[in-house]
């Protein structure tokens, strides 16, 4: 789990999901299942994948600080840090 | 001998065209297999077969479009002899030629067997049709690795034939063979406006607290690894599967002037899908099923509807039709029955609102729950029955 590259992962996974939207138009702070349309399935499709590419364990209780791009990124980059201590 | 008819896979559908087949004469099959895939103004819908037996002969060519019921392929039944010489001149597998009798002891290495049941990619990053799932794994073709011409990149069967040195056109990427987005319009238009035309349809509205729901689920979900993790639409789904049980008049098809009840529960579930349009594939059973099945029920024809692969028998044969506008929806829908049905269940987002319990105010989780019906075949009283009951079965989610 050293070099996973969580925005390209995000990334990935969102496109995979909305593939017509550019992400990088996408405001940082704005709320994800509005600026791309994503549903509670989406989302929770995403959240598996994510899963299952890096090994974090995103708790439900965890999601609302997921709506965003920032707070998604920074979710996953703190995780990914516990990790490796 | 039987044949193999182009199905009907809605009441809208004359046509369609074939794109995709997935046995050659020689196969072997059984009732429920994928045999081909259709083009519709649907999009690609993959057609089972209703028999059990061997294909003989293949009827239709690729990218030929013909009328419902045409002959599509020929099938001789279980024990059936078989005719002297095969009937098709290419390449004829090394079975065919053998007596009938042979052939039957041979199943267990001529099994070409496990169902061609898609395994839907849990993390979603590949999507791709069964046919091509079987031949790149045939193969040893890694799926990552072939760019995808169906709808939102799927991968079809013509993507893994292609020879590897040369990579997908770019034109051709987004161009994909189904999900044509003006054709479901058409669909969608032919069917909605019959609806209008010819169903009575009467409205009703019950407001749910749902705390229950959530409660559960929050409960449920928490030790769980998101592939097993359930939401609020498999618990709704599950309860009017189980109330519609006891309102028969809710379930089934009106036809030729009458209306036919169905002892099976098949719940259309409405889902849209990405650029416009949405489609309402039956969930099987769903009143049978546990909560666990439903859901993974649930995202596996989430995933192929947005991949654009749904089955023949999904798209035929839904007894009831459940519509949510997600949870960032609206509080209320009031959905256009899908002929020959005869209910749309509706359901709002859940919201917290102030609410009345044991004589005290306190915030609560609500919804909005609708139903549209046949006015030719139930009244508003039953109707109103119908909702109360799956108002009550949420109540206590554990038992769905």
């Amino acid at each position: 789990m050293n070099d996973i590259d969580i925005r390209k992962i995000v990334k990935e996974e969102l496109g995979n999901i909305a593939p017509e939207i550019d992400l990088a138009t996408v405001e940082p702070t704005a709320d994800l299942r509005e600026a791309i349309d994503i549903d509670s399935m989406d989302f929770l499709n995403f959240i598996t994948a994510v899963h299952h590419r890096t090994g974090i364990d995103i708790p439900e209780i965890d999601y609302p600080k997921l709506v965003t791009l920032m707070g998604m990124l920074a979710y996953l980059d703190a995780k990914l840090k516990a990790a490796k201590k | 001998v039987v044949d193999f008819l182009m199905p009907s896979l809605g009441p809208d559908m004359e046509a369609g065209t074939l794109v995709e087949w997935l046995v050659k004469p020689g196969d072997r099959v059984k009732r429920g297999d994928v045999v081909a895939v259709v083009e519709t103004q649907k999009g690609a819908i993959e057609v089972e077969i209703y028999q059990s037996g061997e294909i003989e002969q293949i009827l239709v060519p690729l990218d030929a479009k013909v009328p419902v019921g045409t002959p599509l392929a020929r099938l001789r039944g279980e024990g059936e002899a078989k005719p002297g010489a095969p009937s098709v001149l290419t390449a004829p597998s090394p079975a065919i030629s053998k007596p009938a009798a042979v052939a039957v002891q041979r199943t267990p290495i001529a099994q070409t067997a496990p169902p061609a049941v898609p395994v839907p990619s849990i993390t979603g990053r590949v999507r791709a049709s069964p046919a091509a799932r079987k031949l790149a794994e045939t193969r040893g073709i890694d799926l990552t690795s072939v760019a995808g011409s169906g709808p939102a990149g799927a991968i079809t069967y013509a993507d893994v034939d292609r020879p590897a040195a040369k990579p997908a056109a770019p034109a051709e990427k987004r161009r994909g063979p189904s999900l044509d987005v003006n054709a479901m319009r058409t669909a969608i238009a032919a069917a909605m406006a019959r609806s209008k035309r010819e169903i009575p349809h009467y409205y009703l509205e019950h407001q749910v607290d749902v705390s229950a729901c959530e409660r559960w689920l929050a409960e449920n979900n928490a030790a769980l690894p998101p592939d097993n993790r359930i939401l609020m639409g498999a618990l709704t789904i599950k309860a009017m599967a189980l109330a519609v049980r006891r309102f028969p008049a809710f379930n089934g098809f009106y036809r030729d002037n009458k209306f036919e009840p169905s002892k099976a529960i098949h719940v259309g579930v409405a889902i849209s899908i990405r650029g416009g349009g949405l489609t309402a594939p039956a969930l099987h059973d769903a009143d049978q099923l546990s909560i666990g099945e439903l859901m993974s029920g649930l995202r596996d024809l989430v995933q192929r509807v947005r991949a654009g692969r749904i089955r023949s028998s999904e798209m035929a044969d839904p007894t009831i039709t459940i519509s949510s506008l997600g949870e960032r929806g609206v509080d209320a829908l009031y959905g256009v029955i899908y002929p020959p049905q005869v209910a749309i269940v509706g359901f709002g987002k859940v919201a917290q609102r102030p609410w009345v319990v044991d004589g005290a105010i306190g915030p609560r989780s609500v919804v909005t729950m609708t139903m549209s019906g046949d006015h030719r075949v139930s009244d508003g009283h039953a109707g109103a029955l119908f909702l109360a009951e799956i108002g009550k079965l949420l109540q206590e989610p554990g038992k769905l």
